[in-house]
C-alpha cells in the first residue's frame, strides 16, 4: 500500500506526527482520569457531609457492596443471568430480523400487505408486554429472553428493511445488463449493501436487549441485575442499586466495543475508504 | 453497414407533479455495427434516455427500440453501460470490481482476475489491484469503470458523459485511452456528451439534439483519419470546419434557451 499512499499525494505520516498523536493521546487519557479521580472525590467528600448517603451513597461504600457480592459469589451468578437473557435475546432477535427484513424487503407484495400490521407492533412501546410475556413464560429465564427477542427483532428488522429499499438501483441495473440472475443480485449487490444497515440495527439495539432483560427481572424474578436493582432499593440499600447500576454500565460498555470491533472487521472496505 | 440500433418514432413522456414533461420525441436514429456515434444536445433534452431505452431499462411512450432486429423489451444484456455516475461497488476491491462481469458468468478466479490485471494495467492503473473504490480519486475511479465495462467484451458500449466530471487535461488523457482501447476492440460505442469538441475528437458520427423537446436536428458524418491524435486533433482545419457547422445547429438552440430562461 506504499505506492498507493505515495501517488495519491497524501502526506506521508512521518515520526513526528505518530509522537504528536500520541502526545495527543496521553493528554485525553489524563483528562479522563482526572475528571474520573475528581468526581469520585467530590462524591466521596460531599455524601454524610452536605448529603445524606441514603440518597446518593459513596464510592467507598458501593465499592464495598460490590465486593461482598463478589466474595459471596452472588455478583458472577447475577451476571451470568442478565448475560444470558440479554446475549440470547440479541441473537434469536437479530437473526429473524435480518431474515424478516430481507424477507419484506426483497418481495414487494408481501412488504405491502404486512405493512400496517408492522408498523402497529413497532409503534408499540416493547416494554408494555413484560407483563404478558412474564404471565406466559413464567418468571424464569424464559420470559425476559423473549422479551429481549422482541425489542431486538423489531430495531434490526427495521434497519435491514429501511437497507433494501435504499440500495441504488444504479448499481442494480449496471449488474442485470451484465446478465446477472436475479440471486447473484442480491449476493453481490443488495446484502452486502445492506450489511451497513444491519449492523447499525444491530449495534443500536444492544442496549435496548439489556433494557428488555433488566426491566424484565425488575417486574418479576429472583436473579439477574434487574432483580438486584429492584431488591436492593426495596431494602433501601442505595449502595445496592448504585453497584448494581455499575456492573450493567461495565456490561453495556463491553458489549458495545466488541460489536465496534466486529463491523470494523466486516467492513473492511469502509474502514479503508476515507 | 449492418444497423444495430434502430430507434423508431420514439417519444418519452414523464409525469410529474407539475405536469407532463417531454423528454424527447419524433426521434429515428440508427446505431450501425462497429460505428462510434456519439449524441451532442444541451442537458435536459433525453440524451441518457435514449441509452437507457438502448438499454432496456426504460421503455419509449411511443415507437419502439430494435436491438438486430428485435425489439427491445428488457434489460439488455449485449449492451455494457457506463453511466455519468460511479456505479463501482464500493465494498470490492478493485480488481474484483473490474471482474465482475466475469465473475457473473462463472469464470474461474485465477481466469478472471487475470483478465482484471490487464485491464487494469492497460488503463494505467497497475499497483491499484487490491485498492477500494473510496481510496481512488475520481478519474481513476473512471478508468476502473472503463476498465469493466470493456473486462467483459460486451457488443456494444453506451457511455452517458462518462468523463463530464474530469478536468480538461484528463478528459483528453482518457478520450487519448478510449480510443486506443476501441481501436483494438472494435466494439460499437453510443456515447452521449454535451461537448461537441468531444464528440468531434472520438466519433465516426455526430447526432445533435434539440433542447427539450428532444428532437434530431442533425447527423453528421466525421470523416477525419484514424488513429486520431486527440491532443492535436483540434487544431485540424478540417476539425474546425465541422465542428463550426456543428456548433451552428447547437448555438441556434443555446440562443433559444438564452431568450427563453
Amino acid at each position: 500500500m506504499d505506492t498507493l499512499t505515495a501517488e495519491m499525494d497524501q502526506p506521508r505520516v512521518g515520526h513526528d506526527a505518530i509522537a504528536s498523536a500520541r502526545d495527543e493521546w496521553l493528554k485525553v487519557m489524563a483528562w479522563r482520569i482526572g475528571i474520573t479521580v475528581v468526581g469520585l472525590g467530590v462524591w466521596e467528600g460531599i455524601s454524610g457531609r452536605w448529603v445524606k448517603p441514603f440518597w446518593i451513597s459513596s464510592p467507598s461504600a458501593i465499592w464495598a457492596q460490590l465486593f461482598g457480592w463478589y466474595e459471596s459469589g452472588d455478583l458472577w451468578m447475577h451476571i451470568e443471568i442478565t448475560m444470558t437473557e440479554t446475549v440470547l435475546g440479541f441473537v434469536f432477535g437479530a437473526v429473524s430480523g435480518v431474515a424478516f427484513g430481507l424477507a419484506l424487503g426483497l418481495n414487494k407484495r408481501l412488504a405491502a400487505v404486512l405493512d400496517p400490521f408492522v408498523i402497529a407492533f413497532y409503534s408499540l412501546p416493547k416494554i408494555a408486554l413484560a407483563p404478558l410475556f412474564i404471565l406466559w413464560f413464567g418468571v424464569g429465564l424464559l420470559s425476559k429472553v423473549v422479551m429481549a427477542t422482541f425489542v431486538v427483532f423489531f430495531l434490526v428488522f427495521y434497519n435491514t428493511y429501511a437497507g433494501t429499499l435504499a440500495v441504488e438501483q444504479e448499481l442494480v441495473d449496471v449488474l442485470r445488463l451484465m446478465g446477472a440472475t436475479r440471486w447473484q443480485i442480491v449476493r453481490k449487490v443488495i446484502l452486502p449493501s445492506v450489511l451497513l444497515w444491519i449492523f447499525t440495527g444491530m449495534k443500536i439495539s444492544v442496549p435496548y436487549a439489556l433494557i428488555g432483560a433488566v426491566v424484565g427481572e425488575m417486574m418479576a424474578s429472583n436473579k439477574g441485575l434487574g432483580y438486584l436493582i429492584q431488591a436492593s432499593a426495596g431494602q433501601y440499600d442505595t449502595a445496592g442499586v448504585f453497584a448494581a447500576l455499575f456492573v450493567l454500565m461495565i456490561i453495556a460498555t463491553g458489549l458495545h466495543e466488541l460489536l465496534k470491533q466486529s463491523e470494523k472487521l466486516m467492513l473492511r472496505w469502509k474502514e479503508e475508504s476515507t | 453497414m449492418t444497423p444495430l440500433i434502430e430507434y423508431r418514432g420514439i417519444a418519452r413522456r414523464f409525469t410529474t407533479r407539475r405536469g407532463t414533461v417531454t423528454a424527447c420525441e419524433h426521434v429515428d436514429l440508427t446505431v450501425h455495427e462497429g460505428e462510434f456515434l456519439a449524441i451532442v444536445g444541451p442537458s435536459g433534452c433525453g440524451k441518457s434516455t435514449l441509452l437507457n431505452m438502448a438499454a432496456g431499462l426504460l421503455q419509449p411512450s411511443a415507437g419502439a427500440v430494435f436491438y438486430r432486429g428485435e425489439k427491445v423489451a428488457e434489460p439488455n444484456t449485449r449492451v455494457g453501460y457506463m453511466t455519468q455516475r460511479d456505479t463501482l461497488l464500493p465494498w470490492r476491491s478493485v480488481e474484483d470490481n473490474v471482474a465482475i462481469a466475469l465473475e457473473l458468468r462463472g469464470e474461474s478466479r485465477a481466469e478472471r482476475l487475470r483478465k482484471a490485471h490487464d485491464w487494469l494495467h492497460r488503463v494505467g492503473l497497475k499497483g491499484f489491484e487490491s485498492a477500494y473504490p473510496g481510496q481512488l480519486s475520481g478519474g481513476m475511479r473512471r478508468r476502473v469503470s472503463m476498465a469493466r465495462t470493456l473486462a467483459y467484451e460486451p457488443e456494444t458500449i453506451l457511455m452517458d458523459e462518462p468523463f463530464g466530471a474530469l478536468d480538461a487535461q484528463l478528459r483528453l488523457v482518457m478520450h487519448d485511452e478510449l480510443l486506443k482501447l476501441w481501436a483494438a476492440t472494435k466494439t460499437t460505442m453510443v456515447f452521449v456528451t454535451h461537448d461537441l469538441m468531444e464528440a468531434v475528437t472520438l466519433a465516426d458520427r455526430v447526432a445533435v439534439f434539440s433542447p427539450r423537446p428532444g428532437r434530431i436536428r442533425a447527423i453528421e458524418t466525421v470523416d477525419l483519419p484514424r488513429p486520431r491524435d486527440v491532443f492535436r486533433i483540434r487544431f485540424d482545419p478540417r476539425f474546425g470546419e465541422l465542428h463550426d457547422r456543428l456548433w451552428g445547429y447547437l448555438e441556434e438552440n443555446v440562443r433559444e434557451g438564452v431568450r427563453v430562461g
